[in-house]
């Protein structure tokens, strides 16, 4: 614990501040909300948990000054991803009560993956970042322009990489829902009049 | 001292906003409807022309028993309305009526992101309200709403993105400050591209299938009855204030006019926003109402391209110029 201690040398751990305190319960919040998302037998309510502790994680960023990305965070996944999965419940089956079905024999081999991952990424995050403190009086650190600055100065290569790993998902979704409709097609229209990326998706399934 | 009565002055002229606006816009729409229809709209509460007719309504939803229906979830179903109604408060916050250092509730630094962001958010409620409801037409309006949120969401994104580029920044203040007259024309297919999109967000008519009164009887409201039904009406209509005063800050100049801008900047913001705000009833009186199929591909064959030229030739201007 030399790391606890370095950190303790320079602003100590016993009289924290508003935004320190603040920091952890939202933390306490975040966490116990997706505790309940993972364990509650409501389908709906597991997808409105969601949103508490998205949007927890949200309020964590911008204690951390990094309001782009708390900002961010809402627009994609509050206002986005969960929208989506509110649709496909929605769409699909989502019973008002329990569902006593929704249930997984992989919950304990789940749980491990959970506990790995989790420390893996503290793991990472403490080494990384060891005993940084936020200077919160000091030159804006989370701003637009700095975050801004930092993706298109140092971090271009990883951002055009994931945009092409994007680019590639959402070609491979067009695919997907094309061959769908293909496969189900031949009774009715011929070949002729689907198209060309109809076309190749056939290929694919040849294949 | 002064700094906290600064903030609390400010929050309290935001809400008076947020209390007062959607019913000088609703009180506005019944009259002009009754106009535009050849019929006079509410003359006898108030006495003159009827304007206390909303404060009426108003009093009448208190009175009025609330229910929750037996098979309902309930504590989702009363949750619904604040979680609808609440982030266009929040909204209001963010926009910036004059180019003083006091005239925006609070100055935040990715302007154009948290308002987009917090207005996602409000479509939960109508998402939350349709499912807790235990009842058809309210599932297929939360259908409905989620449907039209994930088309339409993305045309806004990409139009309000192309105003941030021209600007070179995301604070709403920042935008304002760097406006040039010529904006109008370079901008305007994203402005109509915007404007559009917030509409269906809001699922006015003409864009009002999620609701559509004739068919699924309210979609996701069937089941509200006085105070949270009031909620969700009110929500809709501070939705229009607020689009109609994002608009104006991101396409139309917000503050800026073409004379006596030194002091009257709040009159444009004003205006520009009553403007924008008939054109949203004007549009409910016109059209008819889309249908789902409509709704999908006016999105997602016109409006996406639309918006994505739109970036094309604000990058290629931008380059231009500099």
């Amino acid at each position: 614990m030399t790391l606890a201690a370095l950190a303790a040398d320079t602003h100590g751990f016993l009289s924290p501040t508003g935004v320190e305190i603040a920091f952890l319960l939202v933390g306490l919040v975040t966490l116990g909300a997706a505790l309940i998302t993972v364990t509650t037998r409501q389908l709906v309510h597991a997808a409105l948990w969601l949103v508490v502790a998205l949007g927890g994680l949200a309020v964590e960023y911008l204690l951390l000054t990094a309001e782009f990305i708390a900002w961010v965070q809402v627009l994609i996944y509050v206002g986005s991803v969960v929208v989506l999965l509110l649709f496909g419940l929605m769409l699909t089956r989502a019973p008002i009560g329990r569902s006593p079905d929704a249930d997984s024999g992989n919950r304990w081999v789940a749980l491990g993956v959970a506990v790995v991952a989790a420390a893996a990424l503290v793991w990472v995050v403490v080494d990384a970042f060891r005993t940084t403190w936020i200077d919160l009086d000091g030159a804006p650190s989370g701003s637009t322009d700095v975050t801004g600055q930092a993706l298109f100065q140092n971090w271009v290569l990883p951002f055009e990489a994931l945009s092409v790993l994007l680019l590639a998902a959402l070609v491979g979704a067009i695919v997907l829902s094309r061959k769908a409709k293909a496969d189900a097609a031949p009774a009715t229209g011929g070949p002729a009049d689907r198209g060309p990326g109809a076309a190749g998706a056939d290929k694919e399934g040849a294949r | 001292m002064n700094d906290a009565l600064d903030v609390t002055l400010r929050l309290l002229v935001v809400f008076v906003v947020f209390l007062t606006f959607p019913l000088l816009i609703g009180q506005t729409e019944h009259k002009v409807m009754a106009h535009m229809q050849g019929r006079l709209g509410p003359m006898y509460a108030g006495g003159f022309h009827g304007w206390a007719q909303l404060v009426a309504d108003g009093v009448k939803f208190a009175q009025k028993e609330d229910v929750v229906p037996a098979g309902a979830d309930r504590r989702i179903f009363q949750l619904a309305p604040a979680v609808a109604l609440l982030p266009y408060l929040l909204v209001l916050l963010a926009i910036p009526i004059g180019p003083e250092e006091g005239a925006v509730g609070e100055v935040i630094d990715a302007g154009v992101f948290f308002v987009l962001a917090v207005m996602g958010v409000g479509v939960l409620g109508a998402l939350m309200a349709g499912w807790a409801s235990a009842n058809k037409f309210s599932l297929l309006g939360g259908l409905r709403t989620a449907a039209q949120l994930l088309a339409y969401e993305l045309p806004m994104l990409l139009a309000a993105a192309s105003v941030a580029m021209a600007a070179g920044t995301v604070s709403l203040p920042g935008i304002l400050n760097a406006f040039e007259w010529w904006w109008l024309p370079w901008q305007i297919v994203g402005a109509i591209v915007f404007f559009v999109a917030g509409l269906a967000e809001l699922q006015r008519p003409p864009f009002d299938m999620p609701v559509a009164d004739s068919e699924i009887i309210f979609g996701a409201y069937t089941e509200y009855t006085g105070l949270r039904f009031a909620l969700f009406l009110l929500a809709e209509y501070a939705g229009i204030v607020v689009l109609c005063g994002l608009t104006t800050v991101l396409f139309l100049g917000g503050w800026h006019g073409p004379w006596g801008a030194d002091g009257l900047g709040w009159v444009w913001t004003l205006l520009k926003t009553a403007v924008l705000a008939f054109i949203v009833i004007w549009l409910r009186v016109t059209y008819p109402r889309l249908r789902e199929d409509q709704l999908q591909k006016l999105s997602w064959t016109l409006l996406v391209p639309l918006a994505l030229a739109q970036i094309a030739l604000t990058g290629i201007v931008k380059v231009v110029i500099e």
